[in-house]
């Protein structure tokens, strides 16, 4: 079972705000379903390399190049940000 | 004549024919969404001006005697996590409710160069999140054969437009069996194809490791057409291969995984199957029972897996780049920049997203990753072998795509647990990477019955050689 205190801290790696009773709900889903997943425990896994592709594949590569867009597309990019000036993305002070 | 019943064949041969026009198809569709979106919610969005300015733009071409592709003046629908140009892109979410797609996903820009029509944007589980069709910030579809049912999910919207004629086919995506489910629910074909088939630039990242784009169609000729026509390699995804087209058999030999027909299965689903198998065998093909030892453990291998590539995927909507902000809520008090990300993404999401990122975050944090995720990881590679060996015997692999029927809207979305436990005869091919496509081969009063067909890699090709022997189209 998932204590609250984990339950709060993986809501604040993941930078979910929730509510106290959010919290308390993820709580009991989240344990469920881990309790759900403990079954890959039975697996023998000895000697077995963990997948990392279903098709053989060689190295896809490309030249590094920038490839120039046109203004629209640019402008279209910039339209979608919440907050800008001179056509840069606004963040808020790290610091 | 009732002009939204035709496949892909009859309104490419109606138009060569000038039997109608483009126009006239387009209209008769965009009536057919205006007369019965109301109660079934399988579009989020109509596109009627692109939609008739593209069949105005087909309708010149066959004036001039141009020579028309399949597709030409095909009026399809498009999940809306797949981006076309100019037109809202929302994933069923909040947080991207008006966000405008700035390029065209390579499927639809290669559909664009066909010539087909798009109608609209199809509702879907939010992020693909979900069996149901039900977790959209934006409302429930109703399955058109019987509407107090769900159509599935996660590509729920695309299947409801399919089989309520409000589109000849659709493009879906499939992470854990958000094509096939729905086409099963609904009736209709859907394929899932092989993992690097299709690229997938453009469409909204749920797991990036198991996702596909592929088409829902009212026949197995129709889907083959579309998704020949979106197949390929694109130098936007660096996963997509072209792959060299396979060639079919007088005879298959057809694998039952003695572990797809367990207790939990409708005996009904069984055994409407079984006689579908028959049927087949009495074709001259041969069916052998095989073993797909790993099966049971798929469900959890794909719940950690997805959920650990989705809390990474789903970082991006932080309220900072686009998509829903915080900071541009007069609603909300945001101090500094944590404030923002935990009220963009919080408010943002809806409860079935919060819950797997919660759980992907979880399964990857410091501690549990070798436990959970590489774990997972060596579970998926034995998952992947079963399939292999299995290939060594047979070309194809019968399975039921779902172990129940479409059931009623509301009965599952509490209970997380049993709603994953729809995907649990879909799941395991897209560990695999696997190709498999459902067909529907009857019903059960109102409700469809469908049999899941999978492949070698690539080998798409035979699944649609097999699947025509197989469908019985509900029209």
């Amino acid at each position: 079972m998932l204590s609250k205190e984990e339950t709060e801290h993986i809501a604040k790696l993941a930078r979910l705000g929730l509510s106290v009773e959010e919290i308390a709900k993820y709580q009991k889903d989240l344990s469920a379903i881990l309790g759900y997943i403990d079954k890959l425990k039975e697996v023998d896994i000895e000697g077995v390399s963990p997948f990392t592709h279903s098709i053989k594949l060689d190295n896809v590569l490309r030249a590094d190049i920038v490839v120039p867009r046109s203004e629209q597309a640019t402008q279209k990019l910039i339209k979608e940000m919440p907050d800008t000036k001179d056509g840069y993305l606004k963040v808020r002070s790290i610091f | 004549m009732e002009l939204t019943n035709f496949s892909i064949g009859e309104i490419h041969e109606g138009l060569l024919r000038k039997q109608f026009s483009a126009r006239e198809i387009t209209q008769a569709y965009l009536d057919k969404i205006a007369a019965d979106n109301g109660k079934i919610f399988a579009y989020l969005k109509v596109t009627p001006e692109l939609a008739m300015q593209q069949a105005k733009a087909i309708d010149e071409r066959i004036m001039a005697g141009d020579k028309l592709p399949s597709l030409a003046g095909i009026p399809l629908a498009i999940k809306d996590n797949i981006l076309v140009d100019g037109v809202t892109c929302t994933s069923a979410s909040k947080i991207l409710e008006n966000y405008v797609a700035p390029y065209d996903a390579t499927v639809i820009r290669k559909l664009k160069q066909q010539g087909a029509i798009i109608l609209g944007k199809t509702n879907m589980d939010e992020f693909a999140m979900g069996s149901s069709t039900e977790t959209s910030a934006f409302g429930v579809t109703h399955n058109p054969r019987d509407l107090e049912c769900v159509p599935g999910g996660s590509s729920g919207g695309s299947a409801a437009a399919v089989a309520g004629n409000m589109c000849v086919a659709a493009l879906g995506s499939d992470t854990g069996g958000s094509i096939r489910q729905p086409a099963f629910f609904c009736g209709v074909v859907g394929l899932k194809p092989t993992y690097g088939a299709v690229s997938r630039y453009g469409c909204t990242a749920y797991a990036s490791s198991l996702d596909q784009i592929g088409p829902l169609a009212k026949t197995v000729e129709d889907a083959q057409t579309l998704f020949e026509a979106i197949a390929g390699a694109d130098e936007m995804d660096s996963t997509s291969v072209d792959a060299k087209p396979a060639k079919g058999k007088e005879n298959y030999t057809i694998g039952i995984p003695k572990e797809y027909f367990i207790k939990g299965i409708d005996p009904r689903i069984e055994a409407m199957l079984r006689v579908s198998f028959k049927e087949f065998e009495k074709r001259g093909h041969k069916i052998v029972e095989i073993s797909l030892p790993h099966t049971e453990y798929a469900l959890a291998c794909y719940y950690i897996i997805a959920t650990s590539e989705a809390s990474a995927n789903l970082a991006r909507f932080d309220g900072i780049r686009y998509g829903y902000s915080a900071e541009r809520d007069a609603a909300v008090d945001t101090k500094d920049l944590l404030s923002i990300y935990l009220q963009s993404r919080g408010r943002g999401f809806g409860p079935e997203v919060r819950r797997r990122i919660m759980l992907g975050t979880y399964v990857l944090s410091a501690g549990y990753y070798d436990a959970y995720y590489v774990r997972a990881q060596k579970v998926r590679t034995l998952i992947k072998q079963d399939f292999d060996k299995a290939f060594e015997v047979v070309d194809a692999i019968f399975t039921p795509t779902s172990p129940n029927l479409a059931f009623k809207i509301g009965e599952n979305i509490d209970d997380p647990l049993t709603m994953y436990l729809q995907d649990i005869f879909t799941i395991s091919i897209n560990l695999a990477g696997v190709p498999a496509i459902s067909v529907p081969v009857g019903q059960i009063g109102k409700l469809p019955v469908g049999v899941q067909v999978i492949g070698k890699p690539f080998q798409e090709a035979v699944l649609f050689d097999i699947a025509r022997f197989l469908q019985q189209p509900l029209r």
